[in-house]
Order: structure tokens, then C-alpha cells, then sequence
């Protein structure tokens, strides 16, 4: 029985298995063949929701029009203001308190404090402190991305291997030496682990960021499709979200696989 | 791998200690760990140190080191020191050679590793990532990486002991080669009584935080596990460690010699497979 699964499975697969990375897409798309044959059969009104042709066509006449290449940039652009923001914040605290006692007695309390606060809910506050412009939604994006860098990279640092720290100790490195050569490489794997953690929460935030009278973005795309009952644009600025999110997420993939070659699972040889 | 004779590094006995402990005191909270502890090693010195699980040896080892803070009591240290460990502990993100070469300062440090590694029979795995190293191959790496600094003294804190009994063997057998080579003094720290008579000029037997048997081995090397000095020496220690023999022989030959159990010396693995030389 197992055995046959297991057959049925690996002949299904067995087209992608030259391209390992197809392999994660598998399932979307059968979920979009799904879609499409449930609103082509009409087991969907239209109105709740347009088949996946439609939508096709709604991105092509936003993409033709520039629209909605304007939109993306200004949403790149807040996500990616926010996230080196927010990601040197997060570095440079977690070096500080990493790296020292006294840095950890000053940063780690507070820090470990402020990030049980859902930092979304921090928004009547940013609008208040930072109006409505630009400054709220980079703001947001900065402060979600900010806590899970610090709190992987701190942890990364203290859970290096202490006998190989101990064992380099008698090489004759200098602190810093021993930090750039052995401390940093090894909290690398869980700062890549905040990294991807960081780049969820920075979209996360960027929807909520855009939805606070925003006049560009994708963000703004759909909140003013809302009003004209435009679904079908609702779901491609939707589908502009979870793009970029995993295109992020696959960037985050290749970094892992250029700097941590050392780990047995990357290693082929 | 063959063994061409081997002559202990030339030594005067009157020569200057290269380590010179004193009073060495050394506590957890728990009573003294190391009580009053004095030592001397003579460079070129083979030693090894010897003792019942949890005695100290490793303290002692790490003081030497000076991986443990100041102690209490004098110690004097060449500057030129290495460590190999029961485990391999190099850094997993630096290749094989770039650990070997780590801290280096010498301008040629690349040449000096390729050729430390070459002794150690690991030149083929330079530019392989530590992970994907045997256990063998590992241990035999950190022995490069502690040879390239060409150490004064070169502590060993049972270096064989997760290896499997032929790996050991081919091992013991480097280090001795190595030794013989460099001339460091070296303080191995064992539990194998085979080992310590196989390798040492010297094996002191610690107890209550102090050295409390200081036995020369004053064997012609290549040394075999038959010779009839071979077979009193390990009468003489073994006694020391507080073993009886008799209880010894009925007990399964195989890994009788481990320290994981308090007071569990005997014949190691070796002694049973006697390399034919
Ligand atoms: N950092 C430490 N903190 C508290 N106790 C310690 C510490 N290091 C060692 N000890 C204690 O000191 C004693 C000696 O330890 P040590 O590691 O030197 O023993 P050992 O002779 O090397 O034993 P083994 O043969 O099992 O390796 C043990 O009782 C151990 O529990
Ligand atoms: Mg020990």
C-alpha cells in the first residue's frame, strides 16, 4: 500500500524532477486549474469572485497601462526602505548585546519587553507621529523587521559552538579575529532564518502600512478597487503580494546556499 | 603505514623544565579539584597523565592551556602551545586548510599548512568542507592544525578515545611520528594504560587533585604489547589505578579500557589487536 503511494507519487513528480525548484509550484497551480474549472462551470458567481482568465486579463491591462508597474515600485521601494531600517536596527543590536555583557544588560530587557507588543498595533500612533505620508508605512515595515533579525542573530551568536570557540581560543586570534572568523559565520544560519522571518513580516506590513491613505502602491490598488467593487483587481494586487513574498523568499534561498555551502545537506560531492 | 625505528628526541635530563607548575590549586565550590599540584616537563618529553574519570585531568590540561582563568599557584608556560581535543572542534565554515592556517601570522602560512597536512597523510582533503571529514580524518586535521604552530608542548586530551581501534592505532602511531619529528614535549592525557606504555617516556598517575605517581617508561621504541617490560609496566600502573587485574580478565576484552565509567581501566582495544609490525 505504501509501496504504491510511493510509486504514484514519484511518477507524478517525475517530470519536475530535473528542475527540484518546480517542484514547490506543483501545488499552486493545480489549485488555479481548480479554480478556473470551478467558475468556468459556474460552481462560482463571477461576482464574488472572476475566474483566473480574467484575472490574467485585468493584470495584462494594468501592467500595459504602467499602472501597476508604478504601484510595485512604490511598494519596493517602502519595503525595502523599511527593511534596511529595520534590519540594521536589528544587526546592530544584536552585535551589541551578542557581543557583551554590558551591551546585554542595556538592549536585551527592553528589547525582549517591546517585542510582545503586535507592532501593528502601534499604527493610530505612528499616524499620529508621523502624519500620513511615507514616514508611517516605512516606519511599520522597519519596526516588524527590526525584532525577529535581533532575536535570531542574538541567539545565533550565544548558541555558537562553544567547544570550537573554546578549541580556536588557543590559536592565537585577536577578539576580533575570532568574532569575524568563527562568531559571525557561525549566528550566520540563524540571522538568514531572521532574514526570512523579517522579509514575511515587511509584507505584512506593507499591507497594513498601504491601507492607511495611501495614493500609490499596491496597497492602494486594491483599497480603491474595494470601491469599485473590482475584484478581479483585489486579487492580482493580491497576487503581486504573495509573488513578491516568495520571490524574497527565494532570494533568501539562494544567499543560504551561496554562504552556507559548509553545511553536509549542501554539500555534493 | 610503516614505522621506521623511532628514537625519543635527544634530552638532558638536567635540562630546564619547559612547564614548571607549583602549588597548583584549582576548586569548583566543591572541594579542590587540583590540590597543590607540581609538575615539571622537559621539552621533547613524552608524558602521559593518567587518572580515574573526573580527577582532573582535564582541568590540569586546560589550565596548561590557559583556557581557565588564572589559578591559584605558579605556572610556567612556553609560549608556543596546541591543544587537540577528544573531539575535532574545527570551525564547520572554513575549509580544512583555512583551519589549519587559522591564526597564522607567517607570510607563507598556505605552504606551511599544505605541508602540515601532508604529514598527517590529509593533504587530498585541503579543500574539503570539516562536516564531510571521517572521524579519523577530523582528528587528524586538528593534529595538523596543532602542528603547523609548531608547539614547545602539545597537550592532548584523550585524542583517540572516540576513534574506532584501527583509526587508533594508525593514530598513536602518527602522533609518535610527529613527535619524534618536532621534538615538542607532550602531555597526553589517556585512559588506555596500552596507549600511555605504547607512546610515553613517563606516565603520572593523578589522584586527589595531585600528581600521586610519577612512573618512567624507559622502553626501546618501536614498543609491542608482548615485551616483558611492556607486560610489567602495565602490572605497575594498573595497580596504581587502583585495578585488579584478576577482576579484569573476565570482564569482555573489547573497550574494558574506557573512562566513561569511573575506575573502568584495562586492556584497550589495542591490546587485543596487536599491529604486526
Ligand atoms: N567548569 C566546571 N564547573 C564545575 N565543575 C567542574 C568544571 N570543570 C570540571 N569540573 C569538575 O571537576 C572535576 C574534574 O573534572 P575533569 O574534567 O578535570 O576530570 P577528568 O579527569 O578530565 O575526567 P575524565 O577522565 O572523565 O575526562 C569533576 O568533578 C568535574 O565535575
Ligand atoms: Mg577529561
Amino acid at each position: 500500500m505504501a509501496a504504491t503511494a510511493a510509486t504514484a507519487r514519484g511518477h507524478r513528480f517525475g517530470s519536475t524532477a530535473h528542475f527540484p525548484g518546480l517542484r514547490r509550484y506543483v501545488v499552486p497551480l493545480g489549485l488555479l486549474a481548480l479554480w478556473q474549472a470551478s467558475v468556468g462551470l459556474g460552481w462560482i458567481s463571477t461576482r464574488s469572485i472572476p475566474s483566473p482568465g480574467q484575472i490574467l486579463a485585468t493584470f495584462w491591462e494594468l501592467a500595459a497601462s504602467g499602472e501597476l508597474a508604478m504601484h510595485l515600485l512604490v511598494s519596493l521601494g517602502r519595503v525595502s526602505a523599511g527593511l534596511a531600517i529595520g534590519v540594521s536596527v536589528g544587526t546592530l543590536c544584536a552585535l551589541t548585546a551578542g557581543l557583551s555583557r554590558r551591551g546585554e544588560d542595556a538592549l536585551d530587557p527592553l528589547l525582549q519587553m517591546l517585542r510582545t507588543l503586535p507592532h501593528l498595533a502601534l499604527v493610530p500612533l505612528f499616524i499620529l507621529w508621523f502624519g500620513i505620508g511615507e514616514t508611517p508605512k516605512v516606519a511599520l515595515v522597519a519596526l516588524g523587521t527590526a525584532f525577529p533579525i535581533y532575536l535570531n542573530l542574538f541567539a545565533g551568536i550565544r548558541t555558537v559552538d562553544a567547544k570550537v570557540v573554546e578549541a580556536v581560543s588557543t590559536l592565537g586570534l585577536t577578539r576580533w579575529e575570532l568574532i569575524a572568523h568563527v562568531i559571525l559565520p557561525g549566528a550566520l544560519p540563524a540571522f538568514l532564518t531572521g532574514l526570512r522571518y523579517a522579509l514575511g513580516v515587511a509584507w505584512l506590513s506593507l499591507v497594513v502600512g498601504e491601507q492607511i491613505n495611501a495614493s500609490s502602491g499596491i496597497g492602494y490598488l486594491a483599497m480603491t478597487a474595494r470601491e469599485f467593487l473590482r475584484t478581479d483587481v483585489i486579487i492580482v494586487a493580491l497576487i503581486v503580494y504573495a509573488v513578491l513574498g516568495l520571490a524574497a523568499d527565494q532570494i533568501v534561498r539562494l544567499i543560504e546556499r551561496a554562504a552556507l555551502g559548509w553545511r553536509p545537506v549542501f554539500v555534493k560531492e | 603505514m610503516s614505522h621506521t625505528p623511532l628514537r625519543s628526541p635527544a634530552r638532558r635530563p638536567q635540562q630546564d623544565p619547559i612547564v614548571r607548575v607549583r602549588g597548583l590549586v584549582r576548586s569548583f565550590g566543591h572541594g579542590n579539584v587540583l590540590d597543590n599540584l607540581s609538575l615539571d616537563l622537559q621539552p621533547g618529553s613524552f608524558t602521559a597523565l593518567l587518572g580515574r574519570s573526573g580527577c582532573g585531568k582535564s582541568t590540569l590540561l586546560r589550565t596548561l592551556a590557559k583556557l581557565d582563568p588564572a589559578p591559584d599557584g605558579t605556572v610556567e608556560l612556553p609560549d608556543r602551545r596546541a591543544v587537540v581535543f577528544q573531539e575535532p572542534r574545527l570551525v564547520p565554515w572554513k575549509r580544512v586548510l583555512r583551519n589549519v592556517t587559522l591564526g597564522l601570522r607567517h607570510a607563507d602560512a598556505d605552504a606551511r599548512g599544505l605541508a602540515a597536512l601532508d604529514e598527517v597523510g590529509l593533504l587530498h582533503r585541503a579543500n574539503a568542507w570539516p562536516l564531510t571529514l571521517s572521524g579519523g580524518e577530523a582528528q587528524r586535521a586538528a593534529l595538523a592544525r596543532a602542528l603547523v604552530r609548531d608547539p614547545r608542548l602539545l597537550l592532548l586530551d584523550e585524542p583517540f578515545a572516540a576513534l574506532d581501534a584501527l583509526t587508533r592505532l594508525r593514530m598513536q602511531g602518527l602522533v609518535e611520528t610527529l613527535w619524534s619529528a618536532h621534538a615538542p614535549a607532550v602531555l597526553l592525557v589517556t585512559h588506555d594504560v596500552d596507549e600511555a606504555l605504547l607512546l610515553a617516556d613517563r606516565a603520572l598517575v593523578m589522584a586527589s587533585g595531585t600528581i600521586a605517581a610519577d612512573i618512567p617508561i624507559p622502553l626501546d621504541r618501536p614498543r609491542r604489547h608482548g615485551d616483558p617490560g611492556f607486560i610489567a609496566l602495565r602490572s605497575r600502573l594498573l595497580a596504581e589505578l587502583g585495578v585488579d587485574e584478576e577482576h579484569l580478565a573476565g570482564r569482555e576484552p573489547q573497550r574494558a579500557a574506557t573512562g566513561a565509567k569511573p575506575g573502568g581501566y584495562g586492556l584497550p582495544a589495542s591490546a587485543v589487536a596487536a599491529p604486526s609490525r
